[in-house]
Protein backbone atom coordinates (compact mmCIF):
# COMPACT_ATOMS: atom_id res chain seq x y z
CA UNK A 1 0.00 0.00 0.00
CA UNK A 2 1.46 3.30 -1.04
CA UNK A 3 1.95 5.68 1.85
CA UNK A 4 -0.41 8.00 0.81
CA UNK A 5 -3.14 5.54 1.19
CA UNK A 6 -2.56 4.69 4.91
CA UNK A 7 -4.72 5.92 7.07
CA UNK A 8 -2.78 8.78 9.61
CA UNK A 9 -1.78 6.61 12.58
CA UNK A 10 -3.28 9.23 15.17
CA UNK A 11 -6.97 8.77 13.63
CA UNK A 12 -6.70 5.01 13.48
CA UNK A 13 -6.39 4.90 17.20
CA UNK A 14 -9.29 6.77 17.61
CA UNK A 15 -11.42 3.91 15.34
CA UNK A 16 -9.54 0.98 16.29
CA UNK A 17 -7.76 -0.90 18.99
CA UNK A 18 -4.44 -2.59 18.44
CA UNK A 19 -4.58 -5.80 19.65
CA UNK A 20 -0.67 -7.76 19.64
CA UNK A 21 0.72 -10.94 20.02
CA UNK A 22 4.54 -11.99 19.60
CA UNK A 23 6.36 -14.85 18.75
CA UNK A 24 10.29 -14.48 19.08
CA UNK A 25 12.86 -17.30 17.91
CA UNK A 26 15.86 -17.29 20.16
CA UNK A 27 18.63 -19.25 18.59
CA UNK A 28 20.69 -20.95 21.46
CA UNK A 29 24.63 -20.83 21.12
CA UNK A 30 25.46 -23.82 22.49
CA UNK A 31 28.40 -25.56 20.89
CA UNK A 32 26.48 -28.53 18.89
CA UNK A 33 23.28 -28.87 17.49
CA UNK A 34 19.82 -29.54 18.72
CA UNK A 35 19.80 -32.77 18.11
CA UNK A 36 23.21 -33.51 16.59
CA UNK A 37 27.02 -33.11 17.34
CA UNK A 38 27.65 -30.89 14.53
CA UNK A 39 28.82 -27.69 15.39
CA UNK A 40 26.41 -24.61 15.79
CA UNK A 41 28.35 -22.66 13.43
CA UNK A 42 26.28 -21.13 10.67
CA UNK A 43 28.37 -19.41 8.00
CA UNK A 44 31.41 -20.69 6.80
CA UNK A 45 31.08 -23.22 3.49
CA UNK A 46 27.37 -24.55 2.62
CA UNK A 47 27.19 -28.00 4.29
CA UNK A 48 30.31 -28.58 5.97
CA UNK A 49 28.83 -28.74 9.56
CA UNK A 50 25.93 -31.20 9.43
CA UNK A 51 25.74 -34.50 10.24
CA UNK A 52 23.42 -37.47 8.75
CA UNK A 53 21.11 -36.54 11.69
CA UNK A 54 20.86 -33.10 10.04
CA UNK A 55 19.94 -34.52 6.34
CA UNK A 56 17.57 -36.79 7.86
CA UNK A 57 19.20 -39.37 6.52
CA UNK A 58 17.98 -43.03 6.97
CA UNK A 59 19.02 -44.58 9.90
CA UNK A 60 20.43 -41.76 11.67
CA UNK A 61 18.72 -40.89 14.84
CA UNK A 62 18.42 -37.49 16.49
CA UNK A 63 19.34 -37.03 20.24
CA UNK A 64 18.59 -34.43 22.88
CA UNK A 65 21.71 -31.83 23.43
CA UNK A 66 21.75 -31.80 27.40
CA UNK A 67 22.86 -28.28 27.37
CA UNK A 68 19.88 -26.82 25.32
CA UNK A 69 17.40 -28.32 27.88
CA UNK A 70 19.16 -26.12 30.46
CA UNK A 71 19.54 -23.06 28.36
CA UNK A 72 16.14 -23.77 27.31
CA UNK A 73 14.57 -24.10 31.26
CA UNK A 74 16.94 -21.16 32.69
CA UNK A 75 14.88 -18.84 29.80
CA UNK A 76 11.87 -20.55 30.61
CA UNK A 77 12.70 -19.61 34.58
CA UNK A 78 13.89 -16.03 33.38
CA UNK A 79 10.64 -15.24 31.85
CA UNK A 80 8.36 -16.50 35.04
CA UNK A 81 7.11 -19.76 33.47
CA UNK A 82 6.01 -22.53 35.00
CA UNK A 83 8.77 -25.67 34.02
CA UNK A 84 6.55 -28.52 32.53
CA UNK A 85 7.53 -31.76 35.07
CA UNK A 86 7.22 -33.53 31.52
CA UNK A 87 6.97 -32.72 28.06
CA UNK A 88 7.52 -34.14 24.60
CA UNK A 89 8.62 -33.30 20.94
CA UNK A 90 6.53 -33.93 18.70
CA UNK A 91 6.82 -33.50 14.23
CA UNK A 92 5.35 -30.56 12.52
CA UNK A 93 5.14 -32.09 9.01
CA UNK A 94 5.20 -29.71 6.10
CA UNK A 95 6.92 -29.77 2.38
CA UNK A 96 9.98 -27.16 2.25
CA UNK A 97 13.47 -27.91 1.47
CA UNK A 98 14.64 -26.19 3.85
CA UNK A 99 14.49 -29.37 5.82
CA UNK A 100 15.61 -32.68 4.68
CA UNK A 101 13.16 -34.43 6.43
CA UNK A 102 9.87 -33.01 5.66
CA UNK A 103 9.43 -32.29 9.38
CA UNK A 104 10.41 -30.02 11.97
CA UNK A 105 11.24 -31.44 15.54
CA UNK A 106 9.52 -28.96 17.77
CA UNK A 107 6.75 -29.19 20.99
CA UNK A 108 3.22 -29.03 20.47
CA UNK A 109 0.78 -29.90 22.88
CA UNK A 110 3.71 -30.35 25.74
CA UNK A 111 6.00 -27.11 25.57
CA UNK A 112 9.31 -27.22 28.56
CA UNK A 113 7.93 -24.01 30.24
CA UNK A 114 4.23 -22.19 29.79
CA UNK A 115 2.45 -19.50 31.52
CA UNK A 116 5.09 -16.64 32.40
CA UNK A 117 5.03 -12.85 32.66
CA UNK A 118 7.86 -10.17 30.86
CA UNK A 119 7.93 -6.50 32.37
CA UNK A 120 8.36 -4.02 29.67
CA UNK A 121 8.99 -0.61 30.83
CA UNK A 122 8.21 1.94 28.20
CA UNK A 123 9.96 5.20 27.58
CA UNK A 124 7.19 7.70 28.99
CA UNK A 125 7.57 5.06 32.61
CA UNK A 126 4.78 3.08 31.49
CA UNK A 127 5.33 -0.58 32.77
CA UNK A 128 3.90 -3.55 30.80
CA UNK A 129 3.16 -6.29 31.92
CA UNK A 130 3.16 -9.13 29.23
CA UNK A 131 2.24 -12.40 29.57
CA UNK A 132 3.81 -15.68 28.10
CA UNK A 133 1.92 -18.01 26.90
CA UNK A 134 4.85 -20.81 26.30
CA UNK A 135 8.43 -21.10 25.40
CA UNK A 136 9.16 -24.56 23.43
CA UNK A 137 12.26 -25.93 21.97
CA UNK A 138 12.54 -26.73 18.25
CA UNK A 139 15.43 -26.86 15.54
CA UNK A 140 16.07 -23.90 13.37
CA UNK A 141 16.27 -24.61 8.93
CA UNK A 142 18.11 -24.50 6.48
CA UNK A 143 19.18 -21.68 4.37
CA UNK A 144 17.30 -20.81 0.32
CA UNK A 145 19.10 -19.34 -1.86
CA UNK A 146 16.72 -18.64 -5.30
CA UNK A 147 18.37 -18.42 -8.00
CA UNK A 148 16.75 -16.76 -11.55
CA UNK A 149 13.86 -14.08 -11.60
CA UNK A 150 14.51 -10.70 -11.46
CA UNK A 151 13.97 -9.93 -7.51
CA UNK A 152 15.85 -13.06 -5.80
CA UNK A 153 12.79 -13.74 -4.08
CA UNK A 154 10.51 -17.12 -4.73
CA UNK A 155 8.28 -15.48 -7.31
CA UNK A 156 10.05 -16.10 -10.30
CA UNK A 157 12.93 -18.42 -9.32
CA UNK A 158 14.18 -20.72 -11.60
CA UNK A 159 15.95 -22.95 -8.40
CA UNK A 160 16.69 -22.86 -4.94
CA UNK A 161 20.22 -23.97 -3.68
CA UNK A 162 20.56 -25.14 -0.06
CA UNK A 163 22.71 -25.03 2.67
CA UNK A 164 22.19 -27.27 5.64
CA UNK A 165 24.74 -25.67 7.77
CA UNK A 166 21.85 -23.53 10.01
CA UNK A 167 19.65 -26.87 10.11
CA UNK A 168 19.10 -28.61 13.60
CA UNK A 169 20.59 -25.10 15.21
CA UNK A 170 18.69 -25.06 18.49
CA UNK A 171 15.77 -22.48 18.96
CA UNK A 172 13.29 -21.23 21.57
CA UNK A 173 10.38 -20.18 20.21
CA UNK A 174 8.20 -17.71 22.75
CA UNK A 175 4.83 -16.97 22.23
CA UNK A 176 2.62 -14.18 23.77
CA UNK A 177 -1.05 -14.19 24.77
CA UNK A 178 -3.18 -11.49 23.27
CA UNK A 179 -2.01 -8.48 24.25
CA UNK A 180 -4.81 -5.72 24.61
CA UNK A 181 -4.45 -2.33 25.67
CA UNK A 182 -1.10 -1.05 24.34
CA UNK A 183 -3.01 1.64 22.27
CA UNK A 184 -1.10 4.68 20.76
CA UNK A 185 2.14 2.81 22.38
CA UNK A 186 1.72 -0.18 20.50
CA UNK A 187 4.44 0.13 18.11
CA UNK A 188 6.78 1.58 21.21
CA UNK A 189 5.50 -1.89 23.14
CA UNK A 190 6.62 -4.28 20.15
CA UNK A 191 10.27 -2.63 20.61
CA UNK A 192 10.24 -2.82 24.04
CA UNK A 193 8.91 -6.20 24.31
CA UNK A 194 11.63 -7.07 21.88
CA UNK A 195 14.70 -5.61 23.14
CA UNK A 196 13.63 -6.76 26.95
CA UNK A 197 13.74 -10.47 25.50
CA UNK A 198 17.07 -9.72 24.16
CA UNK A 199 18.05 -8.37 27.07
CA UNK A 200 16.96 -11.18 29.21
CA UNK A 201 18.55 -13.84 26.69
CA UNK A 202 21.94 -11.95 26.91
CA UNK A 203 22.25 -11.64 30.76
CA UNK A 204 21.35 -15.49 30.64
CA UNK A 205 24.55 -16.10 27.95
CA UNK A 206 22.38 -18.47 26.19
CA UNK A 207 22.05 -16.10 22.86
CA UNK A 208 23.84 -13.96 20.86
CA UNK A 209 21.01 -12.53 20.59
CA UNK A 210 21.87 -10.39 17.31
CA UNK A 211 19.08 -9.73 15.02
CA UNK A 212 20.47 -8.56 12.21
CA UNK A 213 22.46 -12.05 12.13
CA UNK A 214 19.01 -13.66 12.90
CA UNK A 215 19.77 -14.99 16.29
CA UNK A 216 16.68 -13.27 17.52
CA UNK A 217 13.80 -13.33 15.20
CA UNK A 218 10.70 -11.72 15.98
CA UNK A 219 6.99 -12.63 14.21
CA UNK A 220 4.60 -9.44 14.98
CA UNK A 221 0.72 -10.01 15.12
CA UNK A 222 -1.31 -7.39 15.11
CA UNK A 223 -5.07 -6.81 14.74
CA UNK A 224 -7.60 -3.73 14.90
CA UNK A 225 -10.64 -4.17 16.77
CA UNK A 226 -13.11 -1.69 16.11
CA UNK A 227 -13.94 1.08 19.03
CA UNK A 228 -16.68 -0.54 20.67
CA UNK A 229 -17.35 -3.72 18.93
CA UNK A 230 -15.49 -6.18 20.95
CA UNK A 231 -14.52 -8.37 17.68
CA UNK A 232 -11.19 -9.53 17.57
CA UNK A 233 -10.34 -8.28 14.03
CA UNK A 234 -8.20 -10.66 11.63
CA UNK A 235 -5.05 -10.93 12.20
CA UNK A 236 -1.13 -10.77 9.79
CA UNK A 237 1.84 -12.11 11.54
CA UNK A 238 4.64 -9.98 10.47
CA UNK A 239 8.03 -11.35 9.21
CA UNK A 240 11.82 -10.75 8.25
CA UNK A 241 11.73 -7.56 10.99
CA UNK A 242 15.39 -7.71 11.47
CA UNK A 243 16.10 -5.29 13.73
CA UNK A 244 14.30 -3.10 17.22
CA UNK A 245 13.64 -0.02 14.98
CA UNK A 246 12.08 -2.19 11.95
CA UNK A 247 9.98 -4.16 14.88
CA UNK A 248 8.39 -0.61 15.85
CA UNK A 249 8.03 0.64 12.16
CA UNK A 250 5.82 -2.53 11.25
CA UNK A 251 3.58 -2.26 13.53
CA UNK A 252 3.33 1.41 12.96
CA UNK A 253 3.12 0.25 9.45
CA UNK A 254 0.36 -2.17 10.11
CA UNK A 255 -1.76 -0.29 12.33
CA UNK A 256 -2.12 2.06 9.47
CA UNK A 257 -2.64 -0.23 6.53
CA UNK A 258 -5.15 -2.29 8.64
CA UNK A 259 -7.25 0.96 9.48
CA UNK A 260 -6.82 2.20 5.74
CA UNK A 261 -8.85 -0.77 4.54
CA UNK A 262 -11.09 -1.69 7.55
CA UNK A 263 -12.48 2.36 7.37
CA UNK A 264 -12.95 1.68 3.27
CA UNK A 265 -15.32 -1.38 4.34
CA UNK A 266 -12.51 -3.71 3.08
CA UNK A 267 -11.77 -7.12 5.32
CA UNK A 268 -8.13 -7.73 6.13
CA UNK A 269 -6.77 -11.08 4.84
CA UNK A 270 -5.36 -13.30 7.50
CA UNK A 271 -1.82 -13.74 5.98
CA UNK A 272 2.00 -13.50 6.74
CA UNK A 273 3.52 -10.20 5.96
CA UNK A 274 7.22 -9.71 4.72
CA UNK A 275 8.62 -6.54 6.28
CA UNK A 276 10.69 -4.39 3.81
CA UNK A 277 13.54 -2.90 5.34
CA UNK A 278 14.23 -0.73 2.45
CA UNK A 279 11.03 0.91 1.55
CA UNK A 280 9.23 0.81 5.17
CA UNK A 281 5.98 -1.26 3.83
CA UNK A 282 4.66 -5.29 4.02
CA UNK A 283 4.16 -7.27 1.55
CA UNK A 284 1.30 -10.30 1.40
CA UNK A 285 2.77 -13.46 1.67
CA UNK A 286 1.20 -16.86 2.23
CA UNK A 287 -2.16 -17.07 3.45
CA UNK A 288 -2.11 -18.23 6.56
CA UNK A 289 -5.25 -20.17 9.12
CA UNK A 290 -5.79 -21.28 12.26
CA UNK A 291 -6.75 -24.62 10.25
CA UNK A 292 -3.15 -24.57 9.11
CA UNK A 293 -2.88 -28.70 8.95
CA UNK A 294 0.84 -29.38 10.32
CA UNK A 295 0.02 -33.24 11.54
CA UNK A 296 1.62 -32.54 14.52
CA UNK A 297 2.52 -35.62 16.40
CA UNK A 298 4.68 -37.44 19.05
CA UNK A 299 8.45 -37.48 17.76
CA UNK A 300 8.65 -41.31 18.27
CA UNK A 301 13.01 -41.03 17.97
CA UNK A 302 12.86 -38.91 21.01
CA UNK A 303 12.23 -39.81 24.67
CA UNK A 304 10.15 -37.81 26.99
CA UNK A 305 12.34 -34.61 28.74
CA UNK A 306 11.64 -35.01 32.47
CA UNK A 307 13.68 -32.31 34.56
CA UNK A 308 14.28 -33.11 38.02
CA UNK A 309 13.45 -30.24 40.64
CA UNK A 310 17.01 -29.84 41.68
CA UNK A 311 18.05 -29.08 38.39
CA UNK A 312 15.26 -26.88 38.01
CA UNK A 313 16.17 -25.15 41.58
CA UNK A 314 19.72 -25.23 40.49
CA UNK A 315 19.13 -22.88 37.17
CA UNK A 316 16.57 -20.63 38.93
CA UNK A 317 19.34 -19.70 41.76
CA UNK A 318 21.94 -19.05 38.97
CA UNK A 319 19.33 -16.93 36.93
CA UNK A 320 20.94 -13.32 37.11
CA UNK A 321 18.62 -10.36 38.03
CA UNK A 322 15.35 -9.18 36.57
CA UNK A 323 15.60 -7.00 34.03
CA UNK A 324 13.71 -3.94 35.91
CA UNK A 325 15.97 -4.92 39.30
CA UNK A 326 18.93 -4.80 37.45
CA UNK A 327 18.08 -1.09 35.73
CA UNK A 328 17.18 -0.03 39.03
CA UNK A 329 20.53 -1.15 40.31
CA UNK A 330 22.62 0.11 37.42
CA UNK A 331 21.34 3.51 37.55
CA UNK A 332 22.50 3.82 40.91
CA UNK A 333 25.57 2.33 40.06
CA UNK A 334 26.29 4.71 37.38
CA UNK A 335 24.87 7.98 39.04
CA UNK A 336 22.45 9.04 35.98
CA UNK A 337 19.97 11.92 36.66
CA UNK A 338 16.02 10.12 35.60
CA UNK A 339 16.16 12.13 32.39
CA UNK A 340 20.09 10.41 31.69
CA UNK A 341 19.26 6.98 32.25
CA UNK A 342 15.89 7.07 30.71
CA UNK A 343 17.38 8.11 27.27
CA UNK A 344 19.57 4.77 28.33
CA UNK A 345 16.79 2.96 28.47
CA UNK A 346 14.75 4.07 25.27
CA UNK A 347 17.76 3.71 22.88
CA UNK A 348 17.72 -0.27 24.08
CA UNK A 349 21.68 0.47 24.48
CA UNK A 350 21.82 -0.86 28.46
CA UNK A 351 23.53 -3.95 27.44
CA UNK A 352 26.20 -2.09 25.00
CA UNK A 353 27.00 0.81 27.66
CA UNK A 354 27.33 -2.30 30.57
CA UNK A 355 29.77 -4.08 28.25
CA UNK A 356 31.40 -0.95 27.47
CA UNK A 357 31.83 0.19 31.53
CA UNK A 358 32.80 -3.51 32.49
CA UNK A 359 35.81 -3.14 29.85
CA UNK A 360 37.08 -0.09 31.51
CA UNK A 361 35.25 3.01 30.11
CA UNK A 362 33.97 5.57 32.68
CA UNK A 363 29.84 5.49 32.58
CA UNK A 364 29.24 9.70 31.20
CA UNK A 365 31.54 8.63 28.02
CA UNK A 366 29.74 4.96 27.84
CA UNK A 367 26.38 6.67 27.09
CA UNK A 368 27.49 9.92 25.34
CA UNK A 369 29.26 7.92 22.72
CA UNK A 370 26.59 5.15 22.46
CA UNK A 371 23.42 7.31 22.87
CA UNK A 372 24.80 10.51 20.86
CA UNK A 373 27.57 9.80 18.09
CA UNK A 374 26.85 5.91 17.00
CA UNK A 375 23.02 5.96 17.85
CA UNK A 376 23.48 8.72 15.40
CA UNK A 377 25.02 6.99 12.61
CA UNK A 378 22.99 4.38 13.46
CA UNK A 379 19.81 6.44 12.70
CA UNK A 380 21.62 7.38 9.54
CA UNK A 381 22.53 4.34 8.17
CA UNK A 382 19.17 2.38 9.36
CA UNK A 383 20.22 -0.16 11.18
CA UNK A 384 20.72 -1.29 14.96
CA UNK A 385 23.62 0.26 16.97
CA UNK A 386 24.86 -2.86 17.96
CA UNK A 387 25.29 -4.19 14.38
CA UNK A 388 27.98 -1.21 13.83
CA UNK A 389 30.47 -1.16 16.51
CA UNK A 390 31.34 -4.08 19.47
CA UNK A 391 31.54 -2.48 23.38
CA UNK A 392 35.17 -3.35 23.46
CA UNK A 393 35.70 -1.27 20.20
CA UNK A 394 33.61 2.10 22.12
CA UNK A 395 35.77 1.47 25.22
CA UNK A 396 38.90 1.28 23.52
CA UNK A 397 37.93 4.41 21.73
CA UNK A 398 36.70 6.15 25.37
CA UNK A 399 40.28 5.02 27.00
CA UNK A 400 42.35 7.32 23.89
CA UNK A 401 39.80 9.97 24.42
CA UNK A 402 40.60 9.92 28.27
CA UNK A 403 44.59 9.28 27.91
CA UNK A 404 44.47 12.91 25.84
CA UNK A 405 45.87 11.30 22.73
CA UNK A 406 42.16 11.86 20.75
CA UNK A 407 39.76 14.62 20.88
CA UNK A 408 36.35 14.17 20.57
CA UNK A 409 36.64 15.60 16.84
CA UNK A 410 39.46 13.13 16.44
CA UNK A 411 37.16 10.38 18.44
CA UNK A 412 34.42 10.52 15.60
CA UNK A 413 36.42 10.29 12.61
CA UNK A 414 38.16 7.17 14.46
CA UNK A 415 34.78 6.11 14.68
CA UNK A 416 33.60 6.11 11.43
CA UNK A 417 37.18 4.28 10.74
CA UNK A 418 36.35 1.22 12.95
CA UNK A 419 32.51 1.44 11.79
CA UNK A 420 34.06 0.74 7.92
CA UNK A 421 36.06 -2.08 8.62
CA UNK A 422 39.51 -0.53 9.07
CA UNK A 423 40.11 -2.30 12.13
CA UNK A 424 40.35 -1.01 16.11
CA UNK A 425 40.62 2.28 17.08
CA UNK A 426 44.26 1.87 17.86
CA UNK A 427 44.68 0.66 14.07
CA UNK A 428 42.26 3.61 12.75
CA UNK A 429 44.47 6.32 14.71
CA UNK A 430 47.96 4.71 12.74
CA UNK A 431 45.99 3.93 9.80
CA UNK A 432 44.51 7.78 9.29
CA UNK A 433 47.24 9.46 11.25
CA UNK A 434 45.01 11.08 13.84
CA UNK A 435 46.24 11.09 17.04
CA UNK A 436 46.49 14.56 18.73
CA UNK A 437 49.40 16.60 18.33
CA UNK A 438 50.70 17.17 21.49
CA UNK A 439 54.71 18.37 19.65
CA UNK A 440 54.62 22.04 21.31
CA UNK A 441 56.60 22.95 18.39
CA UNK A 442 54.29 22.13 15.81
CA UNK A 443 51.32 23.94 17.95
CA UNK A 444 53.32 26.73 18.23
CA UNK A 445 54.11 27.02 14.53
CA UNK A 446 50.75 26.95 13.81
CA UNK A 447 50.13 29.50 16.24
CA UNK A 448 52.94 31.95 14.92
CA UNK A 449 50.41 31.73 11.51
CA UNK A 450 47.49 32.61 12.94
CA UNK A 451 48.64 35.17 14.64
CA UNK A 452 50.30 36.86 11.19
CA UNK A 453 46.81 37.35 10.12
CA UNK A 454 45.46 38.32 13.48
CA UNK A 455 47.75 40.58 15.35
CA UNK A 456 45.69 41.85 17.61
CA UNK A 457 44.43 39.08 19.51
CA UNK A 458 47.32 39.08 21.80
CA UNK A 459 46.83 42.38 23.01
CA UNK A 460 42.93 41.85 23.50
CA UNK A 461 44.39 39.07 25.97
CA UNK A 462 46.52 41.43 28.15
CA UNK A 463 43.39 43.72 27.97
CA UNK A 464 41.41 40.98 30.11
CA UNK A 465 39.34 39.92 27.13
CA UNK A 466 40.52 36.20 27.12
CA UNK A 467 37.52 34.97 24.81
CA UNK A 468 39.61 36.34 22.24
CA UNK A 469 42.08 33.50 22.16
CA UNK A 470 39.21 31.69 20.36
CA UNK A 471 40.09 33.17 17.35
CA UNK A 472 43.33 31.80 17.34
CA UNK A 473 42.40 28.15 18.29
CA UNK A 474 39.88 27.89 16.09
CA UNK A 475 42.20 28.78 12.96
CA UNK A 476 44.91 26.65 14.85
CA UNK A 477 42.17 23.55 14.93
CA UNK A 478 42.07 24.39 11.12
CA UNK A 479 44.84 24.38 10.08
CA UNK A 480 46.13 20.90 11.91
CA UNK A 481 42.42 19.51 10.50
CA UNK A 482 41.34 18.78 14.38
CA UNK A 483 44.97 16.73 15.30
CA UNK A 484 45.96 20.07 17.80
CA UNK A 485 44.66 19.80 21.64
CA UNK A 486 42.65 22.73 21.83
CA UNK A 487 43.16 23.03 25.07
CA UNK A 488 46.95 23.13 25.04
CA UNK A 489 47.27 25.38 22.15
CA UNK A 490 44.81 27.79 24.60
CA UNK A 491 47.23 27.50 26.67
CA UNK A 492 50.32 28.40 24.83
CA UNK A 493 48.28 31.60 23.37
CA UNK A 494 47.82 32.90 26.54
CA UNK A 495 51.31 31.88 27.33
CA UNK A 496 52.31 34.02 24.78
CA UNK A 497 50.15 36.92 25.75
CA UNK A 498 51.48 37.09 28.88
CA UNK A 499 55.79 36.51 28.13
CA UNK A 500 55.09 39.28 25.66
CA UNK B 1 -17.10 -48.94 12.24
CA UNK B 2 -14.22 -45.78 11.86
CA UNK B 3 -15.58 -42.74 10.46
CA UNK B 4 -12.49 -42.37 8.27
CA UNK B 5 -14.59 -40.65 5.33
CA UNK B 6 -13.34 -40.21 1.94
CA UNK B 7 -12.81 -36.16 2.26
CA UNK B 8 -10.42 -36.57 4.83
CA UNK B 9 -8.38 -39.13 2.94
CA UNK B 10 -8.63 -36.98 -0.03
CA UNK B 11 -7.25 -34.05 2.39
CA UNK B 12 -4.30 -36.18 3.63
CA UNK B 13 -3.22 -37.45 0.23
CA UNK B 14 -3.42 -33.37 -0.66
CA UNK B 15 -1.55 -33.09 2.61
CA UNK B 16 1.14 -35.57 1.68
CA UNK B 17 1.65 -34.30 -1.76
CA UNK B 18 0.48 -37.86 -3.52
CA UNK B 19 -1.98 -37.98 -6.38
CA UNK B 20 -4.67 -40.48 -5.91
CA UNK B 21 -7.62 -41.46 -7.87
CA UNK B 22 -10.96 -41.43 -7.58
CA UNK B 23 -10.75 -45.04 -7.02
CA UNK B 24 -7.50 -45.35 -4.70
CA UNK B 25 -9.04 -42.87 -2.26
CA UNK B 26 -12.37 -45.35 -2.04
CA UNK B 27 -9.44 -47.88 -1.76
CA UNK B 28 -8.04 -46.29 1.16
CA UNK B 29 -10.65 -44.81 2.86
CA UNK B 30 -11.60 -48.89 3.65
CA UNK B 31 -8.08 -49.94 4.41
CA UNK B 32 -7.41 -46.90 7.64
CA UNK B 33 -10.94 -47.50 8.45
CA UNK B 34 -10.11 -50.66 8.85
CA UNK B 35 -6.59 -49.35 10.46
CA UNK B 36 -8.44 -46.78 13.01
CA UNK B 37 -10.47 -49.66 13.94
CA UNK B 38 -7.81 -51.53 15.27
CA UNK B 39 -6.23 -49.11 16.97
CA UNK B 40 -9.63 -48.60 18.43
CA UNK B 41 -9.49 -51.91 20.33
CA UNK B 42 -6.65 -50.99 21.98
CA UNK B 43 -8.19 -47.63 23.61
CA UNK B 44 -10.63 -50.46 24.83
CA UNK B 45 -8.38 -52.07 26.54
CA UNK B 46 -6.37 -49.43 28.01
CA UNK B 47 -8.54 -47.69 30.96
CA UNK B 48 -8.33 -44.38 32.55
CA UNK B 49 -5.79 -45.42 35.00
CA UNK B 50 -3.64 -46.28 31.84
CA UNK B 51 -1.53 -43.10 30.86
CA UNK B 52 -0.93 -42.24 26.92
CA UNK B 53 2.33 -42.74 25.87
CA UNK B 54 4.27 -41.92 22.97
CA UNK B 55 7.36 -44.56 23.50
CA UNK B 56 7.02 -48.08 24.23
CA UNK B 57 10.00 -48.36 26.42
CA UNK B 58 9.87 -46.66 29.81
CA UNK B 59 12.74 -44.43 29.45
CA UNK B 60 12.99 -40.68 29.97
CA UNK B 61 16.04 -37.98 29.65
CA UNK B 62 18.14 -39.48 27.28
CA UNK B 63 20.76 -36.97 26.49
CA UNK B 64 23.87 -36.21 24.80
CA UNK B 65 26.54 -34.05 26.08
CA UNK B 66 27.49 -30.84 23.95
CA UNK B 67 30.52 -31.69 22.44
CA UNK B 68 31.66 -31.36 18.94
CA UNK B 69 31.79 -34.58 16.68
CA UNK B 70 32.43 -35.24 13.36
CA UNK B 71 30.75 -33.81 10.65
CA UNK B 72 30.03 -34.82 7.18
CA UNK B 73 31.98 -33.09 3.95
CA UNK B 74 30.15 -31.04 1.30
CA UNK B 75 31.05 -33.93 -1.43
CA UNK B 76 29.94 -36.29 1.26
CA UNK B 77 26.27 -34.73 1.98
CA UNK B 78 25.69 -34.13 -1.48
CA UNK B 79 26.76 -37.48 -2.69
CA UNK B 80 23.07 -38.65 -2.90
CA UNK B 81 21.59 -35.55 -4.11
CA UNK B 82 19.70 -35.59 -7.51
CA UNK B 83 21.24 -31.97 -8.21
CA UNK B 84 23.68 -29.83 -6.88
CA UNK B 85 25.93 -26.87 -8.01
CA UNK B 86 29.01 -28.44 -5.63
CA UNK B 87 28.58 -27.18 -2.43
CA UNK B 88 24.42 -26.47 -2.29
CA UNK B 89 21.71 -28.91 -2.94
CA UNK B 90 19.62 -27.47 -6.21
CA UNK B 91 16.05 -27.94 -5.55
CA UNK B 92 13.00 -26.71 -8.16
CA UNK B 93 11.68 -23.72 -7.69
CA UNK B 94 9.10 -23.72 -4.68
CA UNK B 95 6.08 -22.34 -4.77
CA UNK B 96 5.54 -21.01 -1.43
CA UNK B 97 7.75 -20.37 1.79
CA UNK B 98 9.50 -20.82 5.21
CA UNK B 99 6.92 -21.67 7.87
Amino acid sequence: MAKAELMDFDKALELFEPVLGFEVHIELNTKTKMFSDAPNFFGGEPNTNITPVDLGLPGSLPVVNEQAIKYSISLGLALGCSIRPSSRFARKNYFYPDLAKNYQISQFDEPIAFDGNVEVELANGRVFQVSIERAHMEEDAGKLTHVGGSTGRIQGAEYSLVDYNRAGVPLVEIVTNIIYGAEKDAPELAKAYVSTIRDIVRSLGISDAKMERGNLRCDANISLTPRGSGLLGTRTETKNVNSLRSVERAIRYEIQRQAAILAKGGTITQETRHWHEDTGVTSAGRPKSDADDYRYFPEPDLLPVEPSLALIEELRAALPEAPTIRRRRLKADWGFTDLEFQDVVNSGLLVEIEETCAAGASPAQARKWWTGEIARLANAAEVDATSLVSASQVAELIALIESGALTDRLARQVLEGVISGEGSPAEVVALRGLAVVSDDGALIAAIDEALASQPDVLEKIRDGRVQAAGAVIGAVMKAMKGTADAARVRELVLERATAE
Amino acid sequence: MSEITTDQVAHLANLARIALTGAEIEKLTGELGAIVDAIAKVSEVAGVDVPATSHPIPLVNVFRPDVVGPTLTAAQALAGAPEHDGSRFKVSAILGEEQ
